[in-house]
């Protein structure tokens, strides 16, 4: 036996494994550092003032954060109106109709690109077609912006929950003489329905923390409003705001608004987790 | 797939049927006909969108364009005042961030990759590995913030002066860590964006590295390679352009990324030679200048986001590309 050679394949192996493990620990220990400060600047910004005033305004004291939080659950909320039918039916076509036509295999490489497209350009291209159209920031323009970012993950996990299913089930439907919509509606988006409302969720979940695309979109509002059709106050955006400000009170609720967004997104994709276990399970 | 002429076969093969089960066949036939017009439409709309997106930014760039042609592109100027502009600071500070970015996290994630299918105990790999996933889904707001109040205080104070002293002295590279130590500039967003797209380029590899038949993996080990071996020459070797898909992927969200670099890279238009210095990448300028920009000021915004639309479109291109391959190389093989 070879053993210098035995030798320094050891090594090579304890060096790299010791290596791997350094980057995790390393990795871990920086993200759970991260998520330590959040949550210890957070928590003191945290109280009732926050949930029940608006924005203040500059040098003044106190203040909350009620009109962001309204006016993100009202863009969030009317993207997700938007983007979760025509998602769905977009997957539909993929599944139903994707082996057969060349717009599906072109739709699936464009919903691929959207994807990971970067979110400003999403921004600046309904700033050009809607904001410079009719010359004011609008909170629909924000809830546009964010159902093009919605739609391509609605409609991959849709199309990948429905191809799941198994053909023995699509036949069975049409053996029975059912057309095909019933089976696509009734039987195989049925069957999927778990992966779909986890596709929805985990839509919602990156749409909840995006704030570039707002800059350009839905602006900011420093008074309470619930009008789509005027800019609006924003979560991400008053953060970004707050935060390069040098007000402490400012500095103060960003930190509060960031652990509110950071909080809803992990619960969102921890909920659509559980949703899909459990179907998977059953 | 079943067959889509459902409804003609039950008309044609019942023996004389009755005129009623022909109607229900041809309004079925109408409904499917509509059904698949409509979520066909639903899926252009994804389509149009992106072409509705190229033509915007297309002609709103247009008149930046004309002014300066194509060295608009190289350009160094940034001046909103003269209205002379020039994307050259922009792309410098975009490509080196996400340079710095992927040069930390692309071992990293490998690293963490490798230990989570390989050495990490089965209790753990569950929790582990969702916790990762749970990373990559943090706001990257977020790490702009940390970034900003944390990190650069204490770049400024240790990590800046360590490295002046020991890679600012090498010949060729000194000058690069040269400058004031603040703190912010390049190099840290390179530093925050890095620990952003870490959970995420650590997933994607996970899940290729888990894809590899584990009759391979087991092979190796059965004819004694360490650890370390079954994963550089069977486990490497196997997922190689899956990986780089994953890589890619990560490079294109270190680009496009906004939030997490605005906060730490300076955002001032000058360019100089050292990666302490503030600059500013094509997404932090847009999301610093936009608001307030004036009619050809923002034609050379969009023409910027025009230019990362495309730097993104490429290599999102080429990453999809890749992985695809490597999925049908693997269907082959199995």
């Amino acid at each position: 036996m070879n053993t210098a050679l035995y030798q320094r394949r050891k090594l090579a192996n304890t060096i790299g494994v010791g290596l791997s493990m350094f980057a995790m620990a390393l990795g871990l220990f920086v993200l759970l550092w991260i998520l330590f400060i959040l949550f210890k600047n957070g928590i003191a910004a945290l109280d009732w003032a926050m949930f029940t005033q608006s924005t203040p305004a500059p040098g003044s004291e106190g203040g909350g954060l009620a009109n962001a939080i309204v006016g993100s659950i009202l863009i969030v909320g009317f993207s997700t109106i938007i983007s979760t039918p025509i998602g769905i039916f977009a997957g539909i076509y993929l599944a139903e109709y994707g082996d057969e036509s060349k717009t599906a295999a072109v739709t699936r490489f464009v919903t691929d690109i959207m994807l990971s497209a970067p979110s400003i350009i999403l921004g600046l291209f309904i700033y050009a077609i809607l904001v410079a159209q009719v010359k004011h920031f609008s909170g629909w323009a924000g809830s546009l912006t964010l159902s093009l970012i919605a739609i391509p993950v609605v409609v991959r996990t849709t199309e990948n929950m429905l191809r799941l299913v198994p053909g023995s089930l699509r036949e069975a439907a049409f053996a029975l003489g059912a057309p095909r919509w019933k089976v696509a509606t009734m039987v195989t988006l049925r069957a999927a329905q778990a992966g779909v409302v986890t596709g929805v969720l985990l839509a919602l979940a990156r749409i909840s923390g995006e704030t570039a695309p707002l800059l350009f979109t839905a602006l900011n509002n420093q008074f309470f409003s619930t009008d789509m059709n005027k800019p609006m106050s924003n979560l991400p955006v008053v953060i970004f705001q707050f935060a390069m400000s040098p007000y402490d009170n400012w500095v103060r609720l960003a930190w509060g608004g960031a652990l509110l967004i950071t909080l809803t997104v992990l619960v969102l994709n921890i909920v659509a987790r559980v949703v899909f276990r459990e179907k998977v399970s059953s | 797939m079943s067959s889509p002429h459902t409804a003609d076969q039950a008309a044609d093969l019942g023996q004389g049927p009755a005129a009623s089960m022909i109607a229900i066949a041809r309004r079925q036939q109408n409904q499917d006909f509509w059904f698949h017009k409509l979520t066909m439409l639903f899926s252009l709309v994804v389509l149009f969108s992106l072409i509705g997106i190229i033509v915007s930014l297309i002609l709103q760039s247009l008149p930046t364009f004309q002014k300066f042609g194509l060295p608009f592109i190289w350009r160094i100027e940034w001046d909103i005042i003269n209205e002379e502009f020039g994307a050259l600071i922009s792309i410098f500070g975009t490509l080196a961030s996400a340079t710095i970015a992927l040069l930390i996290a692309v071992p990293l994630s490998f690293g963490v990759a490798l230990f989570l299918t390989e050495n990490c105990p089965v209790w753990l790999r569950r929790p582990l590995g969702t916790a990762v996933e749970l990373l990559a889904a943090v706001p990257s707001i977020i790490y702009g913030m940390f970034g900003l109040f944390i990190f650069a205080p204490l770049f400024a104070e240790y990590g800046q002066p360590a490295l002046q002293s020991t890679l600012g002295q090498m010949p060729l590279i000194g000058p690069l860590f040269g400058g004031a130590t603040n703190g912010i500039g390049i190099l840290a967003a390179g530093l925050i964006l890095a620990f952003m797209i870490l959970p995420f380029i650590a997933a994607v590899m996970r899940d290729v590295f888990e894809i590899v038949p584990p009759i391979l993996r087991e092979s190796a080990y059965g004819i004694g390679c360490t650890t370390w071996e079954v994963v550089r020459h069977v486990v490497l070797p196997y997922t190689q352009k899956g990986v780089i898909g994953g890589v890619m992927l990560g490079l294109g969200r270190a680009l496009g990324e906004t939030m997490a670099v605005t906060f730490v890279i300076g955002n001032s238009q000058r360019l100089v030679p050292s990666l302490f210095a503030p600059g500013s990448s094509i997404a932090s300028t847009l999301a610093n200048e936009f608001a307030e920009a004036g009619d050809f000021h923002l034609s050379a915004l969009f023409a910027l986001g025009f230019l990362l639309f495309i730097i993104t479109f490429v290599v999102l291109a080429l990453a999809k590309l890749l992985v695809a391959r490597n999925e049908k190389s693997k269907g082959a093989k199995t």
